[in-house]
């Protein structure tokens, strides 16, 4: 293993995996569309999107399962675009975990080991060193059958693991457990991903587990990459609509731009004709169509006109009330609605608004993002 | 291109379709151009009892042996009388086979694997030793005889073996598992909370039974019936046992024409016309609901 | 658990009735002393004596045994390679026709498909001089060629069923396709071939249509001696010798079902 990487940074670290120009059709639909990407050594990276947008498939191409029709898959500098899954230096954790069900545990870790002909000493040794690292010491003679959900998925990963693979691929890992252990399996993975320093690629369609675990996700749609980064530069700066809607909830108020003045932009907007305040980092000119996004937490809401440049006044015609916080839904317009995010602080806190009060809404300029329509 | 690397690739992949395939096209596929040929010769005296298709370096086919087939009612009666009979036989199986189904089906959990089992047990002793058991039961000084003057039923013994109605019997008995079967998968897979939910809903069970069970049971219903209609259509056993002289089944009349007669083209064209009347539709049949069932899954 | 209705109980029970019935009327009469197969004479054994002393059956039972044997191992060879094909190859080409070849034979009349087999061998003797007349050979390979059908079918079921990322897994973890079947898909679907392997091998020893189309003199299989035996009708060593049969497959049923029970437990 090559140890903790992390304090480097990570564009100076080694690309564990290239992808270049990777393309799988099946008969006339493409899963993956061309799709360029590289993976850091020792990195925790996500590919995140809805069920059918081709993450899966670009993993099982990482893995050799699929064969791209055109482009090249590089693993740590090796060309394998070809390779078969038995012949490359990647291991991956099954969604259905795929433990041989007519194996003991430890049988099932040593299976990847027997392949590679590792002495039998050697072997014992290797599997439980990893069986300690999952915590499952003692399991060792026990079947698949004989375990919990949670102990399975940590099988699987120790036998994904005793080959020390250059890359872990992990398809959905936590989708088969219930929410509190999945929760808790989150930070153990990420813990033992940074003692061990493999790469790791996550393929999830749980937009909380990428942005718990991730050190940068990829959003997928319909075989493209729509935007690489880090959780917290998807989240704050999403690049289009589909991330902005696709990652937390996005408040979308289209308009044009009416003047630009460096980053910040006053933009006229569509539903109420009145002005808001956003920034981007787009050169954009004056008459360009735009959709500005604010998150809900982002937004104060007030009885009375503050007198901000970028106001909007409302009324609330709904109230979800959620415990740490509560979301009221403000109708701007004819249709148009924007949601606030209130967190509820004190339990004696009486809801600040409730429904028909007529409300004011702003923001930061700098909280408010520009999308090119 | 290849979609996916398989478990197999190369040479691997090529033994592993190629051996079966190999010996399919062999003993399979080529048998029924041979048949197809013979069909088309003449029968003599002789070994092999059929004149070559090639005489004197010119092709000697003839289609006597069809227009013989048409000429004959022996052979279009045989025809539709075997599929009658396994029509009948495989209706009867089907109103005979629900309730031992539904019953299996609905019997507590741990019951089911054996009851399931000892429904099929019969299937796994000889099929012919099925057969003949009846012949002792219904003959007239059998079993079911003795007992129906014993009931005074009847005051005289019942011609029942050699007739129609034993070769029908014989049918059901014989194929009754092979209904019970996809009728017992198809009704165990049934969600129980939808019966539920119709009683909630206000039907009666006997109501709920008509329109809920009944209509989702369908599939199990017509697998079951090509199950027993297929294999009853070119029986040959049964009415041989069973039947008397006259039961023109196809099966039985091919097998007169072969071993008796010795006709082995006529024999031959009634094999090619039964294989495109009856079977070629029925597999087809078959193809189709595989396929739909499959789509399903 | 509701309880089961009176009716369907009724119908289960009769049901059971209709097909043990007949089976137990073979077993009682096979202990009657009477040479007249319906009256009752007393209690004897004489019939299985009488079984054992007749060689011709005896040895028609030695031979289909020899030919199932042979005719079920050479079923599940070729029936698990077409199950693979069918079910993990995809698409490749002559998928259509090798599909329709597996599953034809489980709707071919017997009659058809016995005198398939018996013109083929005759033109193959006549052009090329084999196979050398008709033979226990024969009737192998016309059972082979019929119960492949049944295996495939059986195989196949179970190779859907099983999640396919295991053999994936092997792959992933560095095994080669070959070592990948043989130590993960094969002890999985193991079941599914010693179902076939029994389904085949009881086909084979109870066909007697295809048998007797392609056996040749001196060849005669336990179903056709039993056959000729019952048409000049009824014989009380038959009875002896499917009660013997009876026997034999509900033991084999019993012990079946009490290990399946076991192996679940543990």
């Amino acid at each position: 293993m090559t140890g903790p990487a992390a304090k480097q940074p990570l564009d100076d670290r080694p690309a564990a995996l290239i992808l270049e120009g990777v393309t799988r059709r099946f008969g006339a639909t493409v899963a993956v569309d061309a799709v360029d990407l590289t993976v850091r050594s020792g990195e925790l990276f996500s590919l995140l999107g809805a069920s059918g947008c081709g993450k899966t498939t670009l993993l099982r191409m990482i893995a050799g399962f699929e064969i791209p029709n055109s482009g090249r898959v590089l693993i740590d500098g090796q060309d394998v675009t070809h390779a078969p899954p038995y012949e490359r230096p990647v291991n991956m954790v099954f969604q259905s975990y795929a433990l041989f069900p007519h194996m003991t545990v430890a049988q099932n870790v040593a299976y990847g080991l027997k392949q590679t002909g590792m002495a039998r000493s050697e072997r014992d040794d290797r599997v439980q060193e990893v069986l300690a690292l999952v915590e499952l010491d003692s399991f060792g003679r026990r079947r698949p059958d004989q375990l919990s959900g949670g102990q399975r998925q940590r099988v699987a990963l120790a036998r994904a693991l005793a080959k020390r693979p250059k890359i872990l691929l992990l398809d959905e890992p936590l989708g088969a457990l219930d929410r509190k252990l999945r929760e808790r399996t989150q930070f153990e993975l990420v813990n033992l991903q940074e003692r061990i320093g493999t790469t790791f690629i996550l393929v999830t369609h749980d937009q909380e587990e990428a942005m718990t675990m991730s050190d940068r996700i990829a959003i997928m749609q319909g075989g493209h990459i729509l935007q690489i980064g880090p959780p917290r530069e998807v989240y704050e700066y999403p690049t289009s609509r589909t991330v902005a809607d696709f990652i937390g909830a996005a408040n979308l108020l289209e308009g044009t731009v009416a003047s630009v003045e460096g980053r910040s932009a006053e933009i006229r907007l569509q539903a109420t004709g009145g002005a808001a305040m956003a920034e981007s980092d787009i050169p954009l000119k004056t008459g360009d169509a735009v959709t500005v996004m604010v998150r809900p937490e982002k937004i104060q809401a007030h009885r009375a006109s503050t007198g901000a440049a970028n106001e909007l006044s409302g009324t609330v015609i709904d109230i979800a009330y959620l415990g740490d916080l509560s979301i009221y839904h403000v109708q701007i317009a004819d249709g148009v609605r924007v949601q606030v995010a209130i967190a509820n602080r004190r339990h004696a806190d009486e809801a600040p608004f409730t429904w028909d009060d007529a409300v004011f809404l702003s923001w930061h300029p700098g909280d408010g993002v520009i999308l090119i329509t | 291109m290849r979609a996916r690397t398989s478990i197999a690739s190369g040479l691997g992949r090529r033994l592993v379709v190629g051996t079966p395939f190999f010996w399919l096209v062999v003993f399979f596929l080529a048998p029924f151009a041979i048949v197809f040929g013979i069909s088309l010769s003449r029968s003599r005296f002789g070994v092999p009892p059929y004149e070559p298709l090639w005489q004197n370096g010119a092709l000697a086919a003839r289609l006597d042996n069809y227009a013989f087939l048409l000429d004959d009612p022996l052979y279009l009666t045989a025809l539709l009388n075997s599929l009658e009979i396994a029509a009948l036989s495989a209706a009867i199986c089907l109103v005979l086979g629900y309730p031992i189904a539904l019953g299996v089906a609905r019997a507590p959990k741990s019951w089911r694997a054996p009851l399931l089992l000892a429904v099929i047990l019969p299937f796994w002793t000889s099929f012919l030793i099925r057969v003949y058991a009846w012949t002792g039961l219904l003959k007239k000084e059998g079993l079911i005889n003795d007992a129906l003057i014993w009931l005074g039923l009847a005051a005289e013994p019942i011609q029942m073996l050699q007739t129609d109605f034993a070769v029908h019997l014989g049918i059901v008995y014989s194929y009754l598992p092979f209904m019970v079967l996809p009728l017992y998968a198809s009704l165990e897979r049934q969600d129980m909370s939808l019966l539920e939910a119709a009683s909630d809903l206000g039907a009666r069970p006997w109501r709920a039974f008509l329109t809920i069970t009944l209509p989702l049971s369908l599939p199990g219903a017509l697998a079951g019936f090509l199950l027993v209609f297929i294999p009853a259509v070119g029986e040959f056993v049964i009415p041989e046992l069973l039947g008397d002289a006259g039961t023109a089944m196809i099966g039985k009349v091919l097998w007169t024409e072969f071993f008796n007669n010795r006709d082995w083209p006529l024999a031959a064209a009634l094999a090619i016309t039964v294989l495109t009347l009856i079977v070629a539709p029925l597999a087809w049949l078959e193809h189709l609901r595989l396929k739909r069932s499959e789509a399903s899954q | 658990m509701k309880r089961l209705s009176p009716w369907l109980m009724l119908a289960v029970v009769l049901g059971y009735v209709f097909l043990y019935g007949p089976i137990l009327s073979l077993v009682v009469y096979s202990f009657n002393a009477s040479k007249l197969v319906t009256v009752w004479g007393g209690f004897s054994t004489k019939w299985y004596a009488a079984l054992l002393e007749n060689d011709k059956l005896l040895d028609a039972a030695f031979l289909s045994l020899r030919i199932s044997v042979v005719s079920a191992t050479g079923a599940v060879l070729l029936g698990t390679l077409s199950a693979i094909a069918l079910v993990r190859f995809g698409r490749f080409r002559g998928r259509f026709l090798f599909s329709a070849m597996t599953t034809a034979p489980l709707v071919m009349p017997e009659v058809i498909t016995g005198l398939s087999m018996l013109l083929l061998f005759v033109s193959l003797q006549h052009a090329i001089g084999w196979p050398d007349g008709r033979s226990p050979l024969t009737i192998a390979i016309a059972h082979i060629t019929f119960a492949t059908a049944y295996v495939s079918v059986v195989v196949q079921a179970r190779l859907a069923q099983m999640d396919r990322s295991l053999e994936e897994a092997a792959l992933d973890l560095g095994a080669r396709p070959l070592r990948a079947f043989l130590t993960v898909t094969l002890p999985l679907i193991a079941p599914s071939l010693i179902a076939g392997w029994l389904l085949a091998f009881t086909l084979s020893l109870d066909d007697l249509v295809v048998a007797s189309f392609v056996s040749g003199p001196g060849s005669s299989t336990l179903p056709m001696v039993v056959f000729s035996s019952v048409r000049l009708g009824l014989s009380p060593e038959v009875n002896a010798l499917a009660t013997i049969l009876l026997a034999t497959v509900a033991i084999a049923a019993i012990a079946a079902g009490v290990l399946a029970n076991r192996n679940r437990k543990t």
